[in-house]
């Protein structure tokens, strides 16, 4: 019986999910907004409560940031990685500085204390390179001259968070400052342990890892992705950032057809892991935050451009490709839930959650928007120039 | 000419340049093989007016056009810059010892120190041949060494 209603429950959620999708993808735009929005309705406090399936759906929602963040780390590789960081490291610390400070502030003036600032900074700090990679190629922008100083941003914002995420988690778990430190010292010392074994054994790796079957393959990848993702765990580093390190080791060919092996998977996943962030927040809560929520939107898009005009000026990058930039930062997704799901876990300032979900439902609708609303009007002022 | 390399993380690569007419192309190239060819607007130089998605085929196919005509012309080039270095175009004739051999049959380069370096076919030129590359008559030789050398390969080909 029970499991007749489980199967019913997530056959109902997952089929309405691609409902969802199939209607973002007609609007063009991110699905990610729709999904928290199906969270919403079906969790507390919602339209539809769930009965049994919650216990499941939590599960596969770290699963999700498992494979989110294990897709992520296979786009990339060491060595580039290396690159973006030596040639961008001024932009990147621009970029930290004036977007990690609208959250902070928030949380400091609705006094949320300290441990709070920490996880909205990162809220509104991270741009979500899952919906920008998908503007910039759906709107032709990737031949575009500024684009590798956005795709050099994001990368250096997933390497900020590799270090983020650990310092996020101790903080969470109330450790003290030397524990802390110990966590953090940790942290360094693994990821840097992974870039050093990725640059000089990569070819080891790569050797155990593949396989000529895809589904040895993928095996492999998902076990080697959570073993490490679990040891992370327990050293208090974050799991997500031990998957994220797993899929920078791994790379070539090799990373190439692990990621088409995984997509799918990561976008069930994944999906799987908006509706539990929507499930965890009741819907009545937003709506007293979402006027701070818009405001907060809206302040953090002014500063996302101005990071991108910074950075792509410094590039030589003309006035239109430097508006571009800074549209292309402007979307956020993923990470900003991860942090926002990892902060209400650990039982954060009641309001953060629903906060944080707002804030997100504007930009990763709104972001993706705005680039294509935007691209007439600054082709037309460059002509006219 | 310079032709700027960009890495474009989780994507692949970008070579661009300006043409002598201020014109700027760049070709990026995806990890999964995709190759997009970008042309530049006039009025906004940083944006891709226009972006032309190549797969392998095509991509071949192009540079196959552009080329083409431009290696025998580059070997004139380097014979002009290089003295002592003589490139020959040789027909091969019917009554050629090698028509219908592999060319490795002639054993070019160990009996003479020339280099066959393409070989002309119906207007097509198949560059750097393999030993195994079959001989026609009617084909073109293109043969590059010293002065010497490369009569020796004339003689080698016309009476073995």
């Amino acid at each position: 019986m029970h499991t007749a209603t489980l199967f019913i429950e997530l056959g109902g959620i997952i089929l309405f999910l691609g409902v969802l999708g199939a209607l973002a993808l007609r609007a063009g735009i991110s699905p990610i907004p729709l999904y928290l929005v199906a969270g919403l309705a079906f969790g507390q406090g919602g339209i539809l409560p769930l009965a049994t399936s919650e216990e499941f759906v939590s599960i596969g929602a770290e699963l999700g940031v498992v494979l989110l963040l294990l897709t992520l780390g296979l786009e990339y590789n060491a060595d580039e990685l290396m690159t973006s960081l030596r040639g961008n490291a001024r932009g990147g610390l621009v970029d930290l500085v004036l977007n990690a400070a609208p959250g902070a502030a928030v949380a400091l003036l609705l006094g949320w204390g300290p441990v709070a600032a920490v996880a909205m900074a990162g809220v509104t700090y991270a741009t979500s390179s899952g919906i920008t990679a998908k503007v910039l190629s759906d709107l032709g922008w990737i031949g575009n001259r500024e684009t590798p100083v956005v795709l050099s941003l994001l990368v250096f914002e997933d390497l900020t968070m590799a270090l983020y995420l650990p310092i996020l988690t101790a903080i969470l778990a109330g450790v003290s400052l030397a524990a802390g430190a110990v966590t953090v010292a940790i942290a360094l010392a693994t990821a840097g342990v992974v870039l050093l074994v990725a640059l000089r054994y990569g070819r080891l790796i790569d050797g155990f890892v593949a396989s000529p079957n895809q589904e040895v393959l993928l095996l492999k990848v998902v076990g080697l992705a959570l073993l490490v993702a679990g040891v992370a765990q327990q050293l208090q580093v974050s799991a997500a950032v031990g998957a994220f390190l797993v899929g920078i080791a791994l790379s070539g060919e090799l990373a190439h057809e692990a990621r088409a092996l995984l997509i799918p998977l990561r976008d069930l996943f994944a999906a799987v892991f908006f509706v539990f962030f929507g499930l965890q927040t009741d819907p009545a809560a937003i709506w007293p935050m979402a006027g701070l929520a818009a405001l907060l939107a809206l302040v953090s898009m002014v500063t996302k451009l101005a990071t991108g005009v910074y950075a792509a000026r410094r590039a030589g990058i003309a006035r239109a490709g430097q508006a571009r930039a800074g549209i292309a930062l402007i979307p956020r997704g993923e990470f900003n839930i991860v942090i926002a799901g990892l902060a209400v876990a650990a039982g954060a300032h009641p309001d953060l959650g629903p906060l944080a979900a707002g804030y997100v439902l504007i930009l990763a609708a709104f972001g993706p928007l705005a680039a294509r609303l935007i691209q007439p009007l600054i082709t037309a002022i460059a002509r006219r120039a | 000419m310079e032709i700027e390399q960009t890495a474009l993380p989780g994507i692949g690569l970008k070579h661009e340049f300006t043409t002598h007419h201020g014109r700027r192309l760049a070709v990026v190239s995806h990890r999964g093989g995709r190759r997009d060819l970008v042309i530049y607007d006039r009025h906004d130089p940083d944006r891709a007016c226009e972006a032309i998605q190549l797969n392998d085929e095509e991509a071949d196919a192009l540079v196959e056009l552009l080329g083409a005509p431009r290696i025998v012309q580059r070997l004139n080039d380097l014979h002009r810059e290089v003295e002592g270095l003589v490139s020959l175009q040789l027909p091969i004739e019917d009554g050629s010892p090698y028509v219908g051999r592999p060319m490795g049959d002639a054993r070019v380069r160990t009996r003479t120190g020339a280099s066959i370096v393409a070989i002309v076919r119906g207007g097509q030129v198949h560059a750097s041949p393999a030993p195994d590359f079959r001989l026609d008559a009617g084909d073109v030789v293109v043969v590059v060494g010293s002065l010497e050398s490369t009569s020796a390969v004339a003689d080698i080909l016309s009476g073995g």
